[in-house]
C-alpha cells in the first residue's frame, strides 16, 4: 500500500457562504486506486475535486499528490495530474486532433510523442475516423470521449473525473469505463465523482459517501454494503446515510 | 519546449480565428471599409469632384454690380450650385426644412447703397486734405449698413457654416476694397490702377522637406495611420471574447490545471494578435497605395517610412493587446466584454485624435488625450510620415506604448491569479 494522496484536515467555505462546503476532511489514497467520491448535490464533491486539481484555494488544511504540494511545487504537482472536467472543455470550432495537439502540448510532450499518444487514444476510443471532424460536429458521447483523451495524455499518475459518463449512451459509456480501467491497470490512479451509484459500485474499488461538506462513509462498496443493516446494494446505503429529502441547489 | 508550446498556441489561435467568419470580418473587412469610405467622404469636402457641387439657395434682391460679383465668385468656386427661383420666405421655408444647407439673400440697392456709403466717406477724406472745392457738400451721410441676409440648415456643419461666412465675407470686403479704390481714383483724377497694390501681405507656408520636395500633408496621409490605429485596437473586442469564450467553454480550466504557465498562454496569443494587427496595417497601407489613386485620392507615400512605421505598428498592436487581454480577463461574459470593449475603443479614438485633432479639443480634453495610447501610436506615425521622423524621434511615444501593455498584462496576471489562487 502507498499512498498517493494525503490529505489533512481539509476545509473550503466560500465567500459569503454561511456553511462550510468541505468541513474538516482527511483522506489517504492509495496509488492503484479507482476512488469514488460520492453525495448528493451540493454535498461538496466538485469542491473537493476542484481543490485537489489546484483549481480553487482550500480555506485551510492541506494535502500532497505524490508527494508534492500545488503551493510547493506547481509545475510538478500540475504534471502529475489529469483534470476531465464535467464540461466538455474543448474548442467546438477544433477538430478533435486540433483540440488534443494544442491540450497535449500544454503537457510538455514533444511532436511526435504527442501524435502517436493522440493517434492511438482515439482509436481506442473508436474516434480515428472522426478525428479531422471538428468538436461541434460530434455526438455528446463523442464529445465526452474525446474530453477523457484530452486529460489523460499525459499519462497522469491522479486522473480527477467529474461525471464522465453524464448524458451518454450505454456503448459510450462502456469505452469509458474500459478505457480508465486500462488506464488504472496501467498506474494512474483515479478520483471519480457521479450520480450512477450502480456504475460506482462495479467500477470503484473505494469509495467515499460525503454530505454537507464531511464524510460520512469510506470503504469498498461490499464494506459499506455491508456496514448498513438491511442494504442490497450501494443506493441503500447512499439513501440511509444521506436520506431521502430532496437536495435543490442554488449556487 | 517553450517554443513549441508558443507554436501550437500560435496554430490553435489561427485555426480559431479562421473558422470564425465575423471575427474575420471584425479584424479584416470593417477597417478596410471604414478607411474608404472617412477618406472619400473627408477628401470630397475639401475638393471640387465633378458632379458634387452643393446645392444653395441664391436669391438677387440688388440684381446689380455688388450682387453679380457675389454671384461670379460663388459659381467661380465650383463648390456651389446656385439655386435662384425662390423669394426669400421660401428660401427660409426649404432651408430650415432641412431641404438646402444654406441660402443667401443680397439685399435690394446693395450695390446702390455701398456707393453712396464710400463715395460719401471718399469725398470727406479728400476735402480734408483740402482738395475739394466746396466741402459742405460732402458732410457724411448715415447710411445704414446693408445685411446680407445668410440662412443655414440647424443640421449643417458648423466648421461648413464657418467657411461659408468667411468665404461671403471675404468677397464682401474685396468688393468693397476695390469700389474704394476705384472712388479715389475718380476724385483724384489719376488714372494709375491702385487696385494692383491691394496684396501688400500674403501668405506662404512651409512645408517640412525630403529630399528637396516639399512634404504636403493631405486626408490619405492623416487618414491611413488614424483608421490602421483604429483597427489596431479594435482587435481588442475579437481578443477579449476570445479569452471569455475560453471561460464560458471550459477551456481554460484545461490551462489553469495544466503545468503551462498562464503567462506563456498569453504570450501565445500576443504573437498571433500581433501579426494580425501587422497585416491589418500592411492592408490599409496597401490600400493607401493602390487603390485610392484609382478613386482619385492622393496615393499614400511610404517612401523610406515603412520600417520605422511597422515599428510603431509593433508597438501600438501591443498596447490594444494587452487592453484586451486585461478585457477578456475581467469580463464574465462576451455580453461584458463585445460592448465594454467597442465603445472603449471608440472612446479612446476620440480621447487620442482619431476623430477630431488633439488641438480642436477644449483644453481638459487635450489633457486627458496625452494618456490616451491610441494618440501615443497617432503622435508617432504622424512624426514619421508628415514630420520626417524617425525611430529616435518616437522613442517616447513608443516606450509609452510598450508600458502600456506591460502594465495591463501585470494587472491581468494579477487578478487571474488572485481570482484562482490555489
Amino acid at each position: 500500500m502507498e499512498n498517493i494522496i494525503e490529505i489533512k484536515n481539509l476545509y473550503k467555505k466560500y465567500k459569503n457562504a454561511e456553511e462550510f462546503s468541505v468541513n474538516d476532511i482527511s483522506l489517504n489514497i492509495d496509488k492503484n486506486e479507482i476512488y469514488g467520491i460520492l453525495g448528493p448535490n451540493g454535498a461538496g464533491k466538485t469542491t473537493l475535486i476542484s481543490m485537489l486539481s489546484g483549481l480553487i484555494k482550500p480555506t485551510s488544511g492541506s494535502f500532497t499528490i505524490n508527494g508534492l504540494s500545488p503551493q510547493k511545487n506547481s509545475i510538478k504537482f500540475r504534471q502529475n495530474i489529469g483534470v476531465v472536467p464535467q464540461e466538455y472543455a474543448l474548442y467546438p470550432t477544433l477538430t478533435a486532433k486540433e483540440n488534443l495537439m494544442y491540450f497535449g502540448s500544454l503537457y510538455g510532450l514533444s511532436h511526435k510523442k504527442l501524435k502517436n499518444t493522440i493517434d492511438g487514444s482515439l482509436e481506442i476510443m473508436g474516434l480515428s475516423k472522426f478525428a479531422n471532424k471538428t468538436i461541434e460536429q460530434f455526438s455528446g458521447g463523442m464529445k465526452r470521449r474525446c474530453n477523457l483523451i484530452a486529460g489523460t495524455l499525459h499519462n497522469p499518475k491522479v486522473l480527477f473525473l467529474d461525471e464522465p459518463t453524464v448524458g451518454v449512451d450505454v456503448q459510450s459509456k462502456k469505452a469509458i469505463i474500459d478505457y480508465l480501467l486500462d488506464l488504472n491497470k496501467k498506474g494512474t490512479c483515479i478520483i471519480y465523482t457521479s450520480h450512477h451509484l450502480s456504475e460506482a459500485e462495479e467500477f470503484c474499488t473505494k469509495i467515499a459517501i460525503i454530505d454537507h461538506g464531511k464524510i460520512h462513509a469510506v470503504g469498498t462498496p461490499e464494506e459499506l454494503v455491508n456496514k448498513v443493516a438491511d442494504a442490497a446494494n450501494l443506493e441503500d446505503v447512499f439513501i440511509s446515510l444521506t436520506g431521502k429529502e430532496l437536495r435543490d441547489v442554488v449556487l | 519546449m517553450l517554443f513549441y508550446k508558443l507554436w501550437r498556441s500560435f496554430v490553435k489561435e489561427v485555426l480559431l480565428l479562421k473558422r470564425d467568419i465575423g471575427g474575420i470580418v471584425i479584424i479584416f473587412v470593417m477597417p478596410l471599409l471604414l478607411i474608404v469610405t472617412i477618406t472619400l467622404i473627408q477628401d470630397s469636402t475639401f475638393k471640387n469632384l465633378e458632379g458634387s457641387k452643393i446645392p444653395i439657395i441664391f436669391i438677387d434682391n440688388d440684381k446689380s454690380e455688388v450682387s453679380k460679383n457675389i454671384k461670379q465668385e460663388l459659381e467661380n468656386s465650383k463648390t456651389f450650385q446656385l439655386l435662384t427661383n425662390y423669394n426669400e420666405k421660401s428660401a427660409q421655408e426649404a432651408v430650415f426644412g432641412g431641404d438646402y444647407q444654406m441660402a443667401i439673400v443680397i439685399p435690394k440697392n446693395l450695390t446702390k447703397d455701398i456707393n453712396s456709403n464710400i463715395d460719401s466717406k471718399v469725398q470727406t477724406i479728400v476735402s480734408s486734405f483740402g482738395l475739394e472745392e466746396n466741402p459742405d457738400k460732402t458732410q457724411l451721410k448715415a447710411i445704414k449698413a446693408k445685411d446680407i441676409h445668410l440662412y443655414f440648415d440647424p443640421a449643417t456643419n458648423i466648421g461648413f457654416k464657418n467657411n461659408v461666412m468667411n468665404a461671403v465675407n471675404k468677397m464682401v470686403f474685396e468688393i468693397e476694397n476695390k469700389k474704394i479704390y476705384k472712388a479715389f481714383q475718380d476724385q483724384l483724377g489719376t488714372t494709375e490702377n491702385l487696385e494692383e497694390n491691394k496684396n501688400l501681405i500674403s501668405f506662404k507656408e512651409i512645408t517640412p522637406k525630403k529630399e528637396g520636395m516639399d512634404v504636403m500633408p493631405n486626408s490619405v496621409q492623416h487618414n491611413v495611420p488614424a483608421w490602421a490605429l483604429f483597427a489596431i485596437f479594435f482587435i481588442v473586442v475579437p481578443l477579449s471574447i476570445n479569452l471569455v469564450k475560453e471561460k464560458s467553454q471550459g477551456t481554460s480550466v484545461r490551462v489553469r490545471v495544466g503545468p503551462t504557465p498562464y503567462y506563456v498562454h498569453i504570450l501565445g496569443k500576443t504573437f498571433t494578435y500581433l501579426i494580425i494587427c501587422v497585416i491589418q496595417f500592411l492592408l490599409m497601407v496597401a490600400v493607401g497605395v493602390y487603390l485610392f489613386p484609382y478613386m482619385d485620392l492622393p496615393k499614400f507615400d511610404i517612401t523610406g517610412k515603412m520600417l520605422p512605421m511597422l515599428v510603431v505598428t509593433i508597438f501600438a498592436g501591443l498596447a490594444a493587446i494587452g487592453f484586451g487581454v486585461l478585457l477578456g480577463t475581467m469580463a464574465k461574459t462576451q455580453e461584458q466584454s463585445a460592448p465594454f470593449g467597442a465603445t472603449s475603443v471608440v472612446v479612446l479614438a476620440a480621447v487620442g485624435g482619431i476623430w477630431v485633432p488633439v488641438f480642436l479639443m477644449p483644453e481638459f480634453m487635450q489633457n486627458i488625450a496625452k494618456f490616451s495610447p491610441m494618440n501615443w501610436g497617432l503622435n508617432a506615425y504622424y512624426d514619421i510620415i508628415l514630420r520626417n521622423g524617425g525611430i529616435g524621434s518616437i522613442a517616447k511615444e513608443l516606450f509609452f506604448l510598450f508600458m502600456f501593455y506591460i502594465a495591463m498584462i501585470v494587472i491581468s496576471l494579477f487578478y487571474e491569479r488572485k481570482q484562482n489562487a490555489v
